[in-house]
């Protein structure tokens, strides 16, 4: 008998019989099934069967079934579009932006600049801050009659006159997207500037021993390094910002006159304004479809870096 | 583990890339150092001016929630308020005037705390079970069933609330803290399996090997060996986790009711409705809420940058 063999029959004499890999996988993620299967598949299912109901509180008992008539309502319906186009809008504009910014916000984090530590340091603070505090400072600053940004952009000149923005429907949207960039461009900033310190200086280096000018090399060396996590990034505040709610619940309401009624606003509207939870489910479910395909897309993209 | 440490280290340190200033041995040509002056007005001129926009606004409510209410209704408006008052501070915490707003607002602090803190503890213990078997243990569906625990976690929480809102209700557990810890557990969890899995990944499986030849069962060798080894990824992982609760709005929206439950989002929320143009008021409530996760933020700086950018990333 060799050595190992003889100290593997040691092992099995003091230990019991291990159980099957298997088991003991399903033994460790159980208590975590267990969470999702209660809290997100039940409703999840739940919310399929409600969406076929013509369920409203205001006529309790009465619940007809209309089968797929929720959903053929809302797709035929004006409002569910321009809820829909609203949060595409919001989405395209706030995550292009945060995409522009972030990346020059990081490719100066990237800069041997002195000071650049404060710089670094203090970027995550706009991130920190709770989504609903953000909100609520951007509304303060906003406000037509006491506003910051009024003051600012008067006294710089840029403004003759105090601005309503918050109850313009022209600008609201645009106020609501400035909120969001701020928030979210340093979160862009920090994941692109980690894809960037990846990346060897050498690379660069070589590029411009070779020639390249500073814009040549960001953009033949650089840039299809980080594409990977760009694309990530992107799809990430894609599926985040099509189902916003919090900030423009807080600042706006979704007025004035509907003009930041988003999917999920609209949605919430339905069900528990319009206490109409059919209708509502069913909403639930053509959001979640949209973020679903979002998330396919995700995956699917972190599977192929992750392969890298 | 290495890999992500050596990340957040990189975010502050961090070797610069471009070429040193002018060598030594020769003088860089007047065309040469017009074009560097230019290129570092232009690259401190930006730092200032990202600087002045990340600050500015947080300074604003900062201001505002210690100016007195004179100060803030001021046209043309004062930057530097004239008067300062704590007061709202002293009412919102510690005064002993208990008014509604103060009544609902400590209760609210409570609350975010107990629920966020509970979250965070149980989405950790059940996270890192469920990821350590994702990283270490071979069994049929381990990609699919992760796959599907992602795809839950990124479902939006309008699809499910109504359901939500109903079966707590018949559970009697609406406007219960309970509920709300659950309902972000459910969420929480799969984004700690996700962390943690590929953190684990990262450790040699030669530590487990070792701990299993003396006799360690799989639950010995996650408690014992990859609990300590990976406490820095537990550390970013945990922190997330908490900040997620934290910032929760939607569901708090829905679930709770009386001071019972509500969170800090949902009292800000209601003040709003309440005092619409107290501002004073307003701000100060917003930077107390927003104390916790600053300050974690600024604390913990290279943890939190390694979870997100672990968390996204990295697979």
């Amino acid at each position: 008998m060799s050595q190992a063999a003889r100290a593997g029959a040691v092992v099995d004499r003091r230990v019991r019989k291990p159980w099957p890999e298997t088991w003991v996988a399903a033994a460790f993620i159980a208590p975590a099934a267990l969470v999702i299967v209660a809290v997100v598949l039940v409703p999840l299912a739940r919310a399929a069967w409600m969406s076929l109901f013509d369920i409203s509180l205001v006529r309790p008992g009465d619940e007809p079934f209309v089968g797929l008539g929720n959903y053929i309502e809302q797709l035929t319906s004006g409002d569910f579009w321009a809820a829909t186009f609203r949060a595409l809008w919001f989405t395209v504009i706030s995550t292009a932006l945060e995409l522009i910014l972030g990346l020059g916000l990081a490719l100066l984090m990237d800069q041997p600049l002195r000071f650049r530590w404060l710089l670094r340091t203090l970027v995550i603070l706009p991130w920190a801050l709770p989504t609903i505090v953000n909100a609520l400072m951007w509304r303060w600053i906003d406000n037509a009659e006491y506003g910051a940004l009024n003051a600012l952009l008067t006294q710089l000149g840029i403004l003759h006159s105090y601005q309503v923005w918050l109850s313009n429907s022209d600008l609201a949207m645009w106020m609501v997207i400035l909120a969001d960039v701020w928030k979210m461009t340093p979160l862009v900033a920090i994941l692109l500037l980690a894809a960037l310190q990846s990346v060897s200086p050498e690379l660069v280096e070589a590029a411009k021993v070779d020639g390249a000018t500073t814009v040549q090399a960001f953009r033949h060396v650089l840039l299809p390094l980080i594409v990977p996590v760009v694309l990530i990034v992107l799809v990430l505040r894609t599926m985040e910002a099509f189902k916003v709610f919090d900030i423009v619940w807080i600042m706006t309401g979704g007025g004035p006159a509907n003009a930041t009624q988003t999917i999920a606003i609209y949605a919430y509207q339905t069900a528990y304004q319009g206490y109409d939870f059919g209708r509502g489910a069913a909403l639930g479910y053509l959001i979640a479809l949209v973020i679903m395909v979002l998330a396919a897309i995700y995956l699917r993209l972190l599977g192929r870096v992750g392969r890298d | 583990m290495a890999d992500t440490t050596a990340r957040a280290g990189g975010l502050r340190g961090g070797a610069g890339r471009l070429p040193g200033a002018g060598s030594a041995h020769h003088r860089p040509s007047l065309a040469t150092r017009v074009r560097r002056l230019g290129r570092g007005t232009f690259l401190y001129g930006a730092m200032v001016i990202a600087l002045a926009v990340i600050l500015a606004p947080f300074a604003w409510l900062l201001i505002s929630s210690v100016a007195a209410p004179v100060d803030l209704l001021a046209r043309p408006l004062q930057w530097i308020p004239a008067h300062i008052e704590l007061d709202r501070y002293v009412n919102l915490t510690v005064g002993s005037t208990l008014d509604d707003s103060a009544v609902s607002f400590r209760a609210a602090l409570v609350n975010s705390s107990i629920i966020a803190s509970s979250v965070t503890i149980l989405s950790m213990i059940v996270g890192t079970l469920a990821a350590y078997a994702f990283a270490r243990l071979h069994f049929p569906g381990r990609s699919w069933l992760i796959l599907a625990f992602m795809a839950t976690y990124m479902l939006p929480p309008i699809a499910l609330i109504l359901p939500l809102y109903q079966i707590m209700s018949a559970l009697h557990l609406r406007d219960t803290p309970l509920a709300l810890i659950i309902i972000y557990a459910s969420f929480v969890t799969p984004f700690v399996i996700w962390i943690m899995r590929g953190y684990i990944e990262t450790i040699s499986s030669e530590l487990d090997d070792a701990a299993r030849v003396d006799g360690c069962s799989r639950l010995g060798v996650l408690v014992r060996v990859i609990v300590p080894v990976s406490a820095p990824g537990l550390v970013s992982t945990g922190l997330l986790a908490f900040l997620m609760a934290w910032d929760e709005f939607l569901y708090a929206l829905i679930i709770t009711q009386t001071n019972a439950s509500k969170t800090l989002p949902v009292a800000i929320n209601d003040f709003i409705g309440r005092h619409g143009v107290d501002f004073g008021l307003l701000a100060t409530g917003g930077v107390i809420a927003a104390l916790p996760p600053v300050i974690i933020a600024f604390v913990f700086q290279r943890y939190i940058v390694a979870g997100l950018t672990a968390g996204s990333v990295k697979g």
